[in-house]
């Protein structure tokens, strides 16, 4: 059963639901003990990152995240939470990743945010992907973008430069599209996470 | 590469589909979360819906709607109609709506743009914009297109960008319902001054018509509503004439 960290970071209407067209069960995390009830965790998110890392260390749960041996997933902005750095507030994050959010404006000529579909490479057999063909689309909606490094690169996406589309490190991934709004794929990796 | 999206359009009156040819005479063309879903499994990018109808008195019609497509779907989708404040937008978003858009409300009061931007973020915020050409300019226009207001149409766009719209949603009432074509000389040269992606609406009438305002406007998306309702473009064999004319699709 997967448990979603619940600090009112955006709305998770979607990711529930999600969930539940693929039949995984799931459950809200509010306090340290909560973890105990779930064999996986989601972290969600939306809006600014700087902002999502505040409320999230205004839960308390900070190092408990940290500790946990089980498989944690971060979306969008969840992924983001788990670099070191983010531009977006100047705000120290979970610093699971030893990469930073940076800012797509003045560092590419397209427009900002990204959004819409685009395609993903698939990089280090990233479990997260299996079944799922290379060069799928996913959807995607943010004006921040994390760094690919080489190490911990899950999937690599291209827009004016590449950037990590999806990490992994030990029991901790992360991606920066919508699985809940990326069609069947989307799904499928939703589905591969829980049975990690 | 970022792909260029497809975006079928329901218009939505008391929880059936609706489109109005100039949106006057309205025909019912089903049930709106069967045919979201129809849309996503053809390969729809993303979905607009319009409550045209929306009041206080009929607004949990559309927060069931939303609900049910958001259970339903797996594509994103926007909502529009009706939003005048803060907390239309709120609901909408806590029952599951990715974006939210803004057409006169936003006219009227354009401080509802920065608020909802900064409250729900800018990829939550597209402005609608209806616009006419009057004696040579355009000039956006209310109520589907009936009143003319006296803002040109590229300084409203430059603003709602500026104060935090995430997206625009343009919509020519010169070439809405006609079926000759988007509006691709205006959509250029509103392309040309924003920095947010721009999505074309007013005008398919064949699967051309799709090629030529991604070729001609780059525009990140065209959205119609009838040649799709009516099954006179399957969205697979729209996605194949782009194709193969070198435009990136899903």
């Amino acid at each position: 059963m997967i448990g979603i960290v619940n600090y009112g970071a955006g709305n998770i209407f979607s990711l529930t639901a999600a969930l539940d067209r693929i039949q995984v069960a799931h459950g809200m995390i509010n306090t340290q003990e909560d973890f105990d009830k779930y064999s996986h965790v989601i972290i969600p998110g939306v809006g600014h990152g700087g902002a999502a890392m505040k409320k999230l260390q205004d839960t308390g749960l900070v190092d408990t995240i940290l500790a946990l041996q089980k498989p944690v997933l971060g979306i969008c902005v969840g992924m983001q939470l788990m670099t070191s750095f983010s531009e977006e507030g100047n705000a120290d994050m979970l610093n699971i990743f030893p990469v930073k959010t940076l800012h797509f404006d003045k560092r590419i000529s397209s427009k900002v945010p990204h959004m819409g579909w685009n395609s993903i490479k698939i990089e280090n057999n990233s479990p997260l992907f299996t079944d799922i063909p290379d060069n799928s689309y996913f959807y995607f909606v943010h004006s921040y973008f994390i760094e690919r490094d080489e190490a911990t690169v899950a999937a690599t996406c291209s827009y004016d430069l590449d950037f990590a589309a999806a990490f992994q490190k030990n029991n901790f991934y992360g991606v920066q599209f919508h699985p809940e709004k990326s069609g069947k794929f989307g799904e499928q990796l939703l589905l591969n996470f829980s049975r990690f | 590469m970022l792909a260029k999206r497809i975006i079928p359009c329901l218009d939505v009156k008391d929880g059936r589909t609706v489109k109005g040819v100039n949106f006057v005479d309205l025909r019912d063309a089903g049930d709106p979360v069967e045919l979201a879903w129809q849309y996503s499994e053809q390969g729809a990018d993303e979905l607009v819906f319009l409550d045209i109808t929306a009041t206080h008195e009929k607004r949990k019609t559309t927060i069931d709607l939303v609900k049910a497509v958001a259970r339903q779907v797996n594509i994103p989708f926007t909502i529009g109609g009706g939003i005048n404040e803060m907390r239309d937008a709120e609901i909408l978003l806590n029952s599951g709506a990715d974006k939210i858009s803004i057409n006169s409300a936003a006219v009227r009061n354009s401080q509802l743009i920065d608020d909802l931007a900064k409250a729900f973020g800018t990829q939550f915020v597209v402005v609608a914009v209806d616009t006419r050409l009057v004696d040579g300019k355009n000039y956006v226009h209310l109520r589907g297109g009936r009143d003319k207001t006296d803002i040109e149409t590229e300084n409203w766009i430059k603003e709602a960008e500026s104060r935090g719209a995430g997206e625009i949603l343009l919509t020519s009432m010169d070439h809405d319902g006609t079926k000759n074509g988007f509006d691709n000389g205006l959509l250029k040269k509103i392309n040309d001054t924003i920095n947010i992606p721009l999505i074309a609406s007013g005008g398919a009438g064949n699967q051309q018509h799709f090629v030529n305002t991604f070729q001609q406007a780059n525009v990140d998306a065209a959205l119609a509503a009838s040649v799709f309702h009516y099954g006179e473009i399957l969205i697979p064999d729209l996605k194949e004439t782009l194709r193969k004319n070198g435009i990136v699709v899903r």
